[in-house]
């Protein structure tokens, strides 16, 4: 089997895997990283977004072998630290933006991939950003709403909450 | 304890430091040592005779440990039913059994032939394409009508028919209901759809099964909303295995809404197969799997008739209701249409006479039973979109017409003619507060402004009452009940002064850690830190029914208050030994016992030590220890009720529907946590609106299944929905149980879906559409928009 070596959150992993080893199994399986989830087979629901070399992608559409010396960001990754909830991650709490948490992870990881690219988006933009990411429980209200606020925090305009 | 973490506050989740960062414990996240894989091959065929099983190869193929078959289940019993509904003739509903795998014959497009387990799951997958199988097709059942026609095609053989129940409620208003209907000043009339549904949680559905020979113990990891359940269902019924040798564990439960009640044949599957083979054993469904394997939702066809006065007044009102049940019986799939859709059927409205007759039919279809609101949602929609029908038809504004009807504030509690007694309510205020928040004064400048931009703005109002809060045991016994439908609760103080509660509801999304440790700071007046919530493991908590029916707080929360009110009884006593005080003087507040009249106090922290140091007090009269469960089963459902407005726009070219606003003013009784309130209202509106403009499931004449992924069956996105405008602070509180909570996980769904119609009917009234059938695609909008083009150019 094929060996692939990448960096995940800023730690060097090797493994060997299938060719036809997705990374979000590579992630969950080969290195326990389980707060990447599966919730679709079509590429639709977004659960399993990651960072790949800082652009957010569906970790179920691509394949582990073809990430050889990439650069991987996953949920586990996104708290500061000291461990304290990341900018993001503190907006959704704090607005409730979660409530299962089973489409948590991609959310979190896809609005980190839009506030890095601009940090002034409209209500619009975001719901247009959303659009590969399906939430079943918050009707999508205090998902924009904490993107939104953590927005404004990055731009120095709020104060994250505690 | 401050305001904030008590009733009323909006405590931040605790559930949620896991969640976002990666390290919650979902069902798929738990892997057992040693542990093999099972992959179902499933049905392609709706219908037909199995003529070739054979499974000899695949169990030649690399790292297969076993193939199994139905054979291998030839001991189990079916999964089971758990209401028995009588029909209208007193005969007994009709109940298939309903196999782990399938006996013969395939009656459904997913329904499992064999499972192969076997090292990786890869090797599972590619053994099961070695599977050889032959069906001899059978003509498929899809339409309910013609179910039930003379000589049709029959789901199972051995019925008298495809139909599974004729059921009258109630059967002796029948007469006087068609009495109404013969003087009435004016009959309205409508036939409507209300389609299925797939529920759709973002977790799709996992089973870890683990078995230890040296204690004949088998542990079953699943997702679950009621692991007892779970554990009474498939080890009583299903397997045979006692609760002394059964752990169900549901652990974090990504989403649920009705689908992961039932007990599902996998869970027996890898339960049977982890001790066959000596080797934990995992199944995860593919998300095309769980569309065709999760119980779907809704799909009734009705007829509902309203008998009017002159002046509008609700007379009476009769349905006809045709109601899927797929192809086999799942736990409460005859129950939902009968007795969680006919007690609701009246809605907030005072009409005198009532009644629902509902035929519920076997058809080549994936089973169907509750999805958020189960019955109530049905009901309402009917009532809702009948109700503007009426309007129109006698040219009263449809929001007058419902203020007219309701039931007056004063008139609580009120008899309904459909068995149940609402307790609480004012109809009135919610209503007015939604047209408060949903700008209703402006409508009319917005309709012009739309008009002007060559779209089509409506607006559409809907109310509704829902019996939930399920259920009181000893009146759902009298129904048809197998179990009683109470909740537990042991609340456990700790020797330093922490509380871990256990309670028999399961939260998965509802935020029950934080929002159950509220009810218990409240009442001992302590911080809600101290307090932790233990829920899905039935080695832990207490036996208890579960979470469903928007139950966990009007029944679990009494539960647990219950409990409490039991542990302050008892530290009262050790509390007035320590102070040596009467027991009747002394009085907690604040986290302190005090004694009335002095300067006297002992803290909590020292009563619950002492309570475990029992050194020096009176045994004789006083056990150690300060550990208290109660069963708390309600009198009575609790009643929520709304008033939802809704604001569209149309594009009369693409027939596109835009839903540019929701208001929804609710009546939840007391408010535990009004953030966590206010997301569940978020959640079932969205739900709702789904239901309404986007998602439908779709069979062929042959029983496959077109809307099979997220590519095909359209869930709402973020472009999809507006922000929704909600309020809960007009409400009237529970009178039956000790927090005044009334229950809120199903609202949305239930009021939104005939807000949305009424809405875009309203918008396409000036081009002579006046009734269309959800899902309100732009396809659909524009056909209804064409046909009624010439009938309206002809007026």
């Amino acid at each position: 089997m094929p060996t692939v070596s990448m960096t995940v959150n800023g730690k060097s992993v090797s493994g060997e895997i299938e060719g036809r080893t997705l990374l979000v199994d590579f992630l969950r399986e080969g290195l326990r990283l389980t707060g990447t989830h599966v919730g679709c087979d079509t590429s639709q629901c977004g659960a399993c977004v990651v960072h790949v070399n800082g652009a957010s992608v569906k970790a179920c559409t691509v394949f582990a072998q073809e990430l050889d010396g990439a650069d991987v960001r996953t949920i586990e990754g996104m708290a500061n630290e000291d461990g304290s909830l990341g900018i993001i991650q503190a907006a959704f709490r704090d607005n409730h933006g979660l409530q299962c948490g089973f489409c948590t992870p991609g959310m979190v990881m896809s609005a980190a991939d839009l506030l890095a690219q601009n940090n002034n988006p409209t209500e619009h933009e975001v719901r247009e950003w959303l659009e590969g990411n399906i939430c079943r429980c918050t009707g999508y209200h205090n998902i924009v709403k904490s993107i939104l606020a953590a927005a404004a925090v990055m731009r120095g305009e709020a104060q994250a909450a505690e | 304890m401050t305001k904030h973490d008590g009733i009323g506050g909006s405590m931040k989740r605790r559930e949620d430091q896991r969640f976002l960062t990666g390290v919650g414990r979902y069902t798929d996240d738990i892997n057992r040592p040693g542990q093999a894989y099972a992959h179902f091959l499933r049905s392609d065929v709706a219908y037909g005779r199995i003529t070739k099983l054979d499974v000899s190869a695949a169990e030649g193929m690399p790292g297969v440990l076993k193939v199994f078959t139905a054979e291998d289940f030839a001991d189990a019993g079916g999964l089971p039913t758990a209401w028995q509904v009588t029909s209208r003739d007193g005969s007994a509903q009709q109940e298939p059994k309903h196999p782990i795998l399938a006996e013969g014959f395939v009656r459904h497009v997913g329904e499992g032939l064999a499972v192969v387990v076997a090292e990786t799951l890869e090797q599972a997958r590619d053994a099961s394409e070695a599977i050889e199988v032959e069906i001899d097709e059978l003509p498929a059942v899809t339409d309910m009508k013609e179910a039930l026609e003379d000589g049709a095609q029959k789901v199972h053989e051995e019925l008298i028919s495809n139909l599974c129940f004729d059921w009258g409620f109630l059967e002796d208003n029948k007469a006087a209901v068609d009495a109404a209907f013969e003087t009435a000043h004016h009959v309205t009339t409508l036939e409507l759809v209300n389609n299925r549904c797939v529920a759709n949680p973002m977790e799709p559905r996992c089973a870890v099964a683990e078995y230890d020979t040296g204690t004949d113990e088998y542990t079953l990891f699943t997702t679950s909303q009621n692991p007892h359940v779970i554990r009474l269902l498939m080890g009583a019924f299903v397997l045979n295995i006692p609760e002394t040798k059964l752990r169900v564990v549901a652990p974090d439960v990504g989403g649920a809404f009705g689908s992961k009640i039932y007990h599902y044949g996998e869970e027996a599957f890898v339960t049977r197969a982890a001790k066959v083979l000596g080797r934990p054993v995992k199944w995860t469904s593919t998300r095309t799997e769980a569309f065709v394997t999760d119980a779907q939702g809704r799909d009734h066809v009705t007829t509902i008739e309203m008998a009017l006065d002159e002046k509008g007044m609700f007379l009476a009102f009769r349905t006809e209701t045709y109601a899927n049940m797929g192809a086999y019986l799942r736990l409460f799939a005859t129950v939902t249409p009968t007795y969680l859709h006919g007690p609701a059927a009246g809605g907030p409205y005072r009409t005198p006479l009532a009644y629902v007759n509902v035929k519920a039919v076997f058809t080549n279809t994936v089973p169907v039973d509750a999805y958020r609101g189960a019955g109530r949602p049905e009901c309402t929609y009917q009532l809702e979109r009948l109700v503007d029908k009426a309007a129109m038809e006698m040219n009263i504004d449809p929001i007058e017409i419902r203020r007219q009807n309701f039931v007056k504030p004063g008139e609580f509690p009120y008899q309904t003619p459909l068995a149940v007694e609402y307790d609480s309510g004012n109809y009135h205020a919610t209503l007015d507060k939604m047209m408060e928040i949903s700008n209703y004064a402006g409508l009319a400048a917005r309709k012009a402004e739309s008009s002007a931009n060559g779209k089509l703005r409506g607006f559409g109002c809907a109310t509704w009452v829902e019996c939930s809060g399920l259920a009181p045991s000893q009146l759902i016994g009298a129904l048809g009940a197998r179990a009683g439908l109470y909740e537990s609760a042991t609340v456990r103080v700790n020797p330093t002064g922490g509380i871990s509660v256990f309670t028999g509801t399961h939260a998965h999304g509802q935020g029950h850690e934080t929002a159950f440790a509220q009810i218990v700071a409240d009442k001992l007046g302590i911080d809600a830190d101290t307090i932790e919530i233990v829920h899905g493991d039935t080695s832990k908590v207490p036996f208890g029914m579960g979470t469903y029916g928007s139950r966990s707080g009007a029944v679990g929360g009494a539960a647990i208050a219950s409990a409490t009110d039991k542990i302050i009884a008892k530290a009262k006593k050790f509390a007035a030994h320590l102070v040596e005080a009467s027991e009747a003087d002394v009085e907690l507040a604040d986290g302190k016992f005090t004694v009335a009249g002095t300067d006297k106090s002992v803290a909590w922290g020292d009563v619950a030590l002492a309570a475990y140091v029992p050194h020096n007090y009176p045994s004789d009269t006083l056990e150690p220890g300060l550990e208290e469960t109660a069963f708390f089963d309600p009198v009575n459902f609790v009643y929520p009720a709304g008033a939802y407005g809704c604001e569209v726009e149309v594009d009369p070219d693409t027939g596109k529907v835009e839903v540019l606003s929701f208001a929804a003013a609710d009546d939840f009784g007391v408010v535990i946590n009004p953030m966590i309130v206010a997301g569940q209202q978020h959640g079932g509106v969205a739900q709702g609106v789904g239901q309404a403009v986007l998602e439908n499931t779709v069979y062929d004449a042959s029983g496959q299944l077109l809307s099979a992924s997220y590519m095909d069956y359209a869930l709402p996105r973020a472009d999809d929905l507006p922000n929704f405008v909600v309020d809960h602070s007009v409400f009237t509180v529970c009178t039956h149980n000790p927090l005044g909570v009334k229950g809120c996980g199903e609202a949305g769904a239930i009021g939104a879906p005939p807000a949305v119609v009424n809405a875009v009917l309203d918008a396409l009234a000036p081009l002579g559409v006046h009734e269309i059938d959800m899902p309100l695609t732009p396809s659909r909008v524009w056909k209804a928009i064409q046909a009624a083009q010439p009938a309206a150019a002809a007026e």
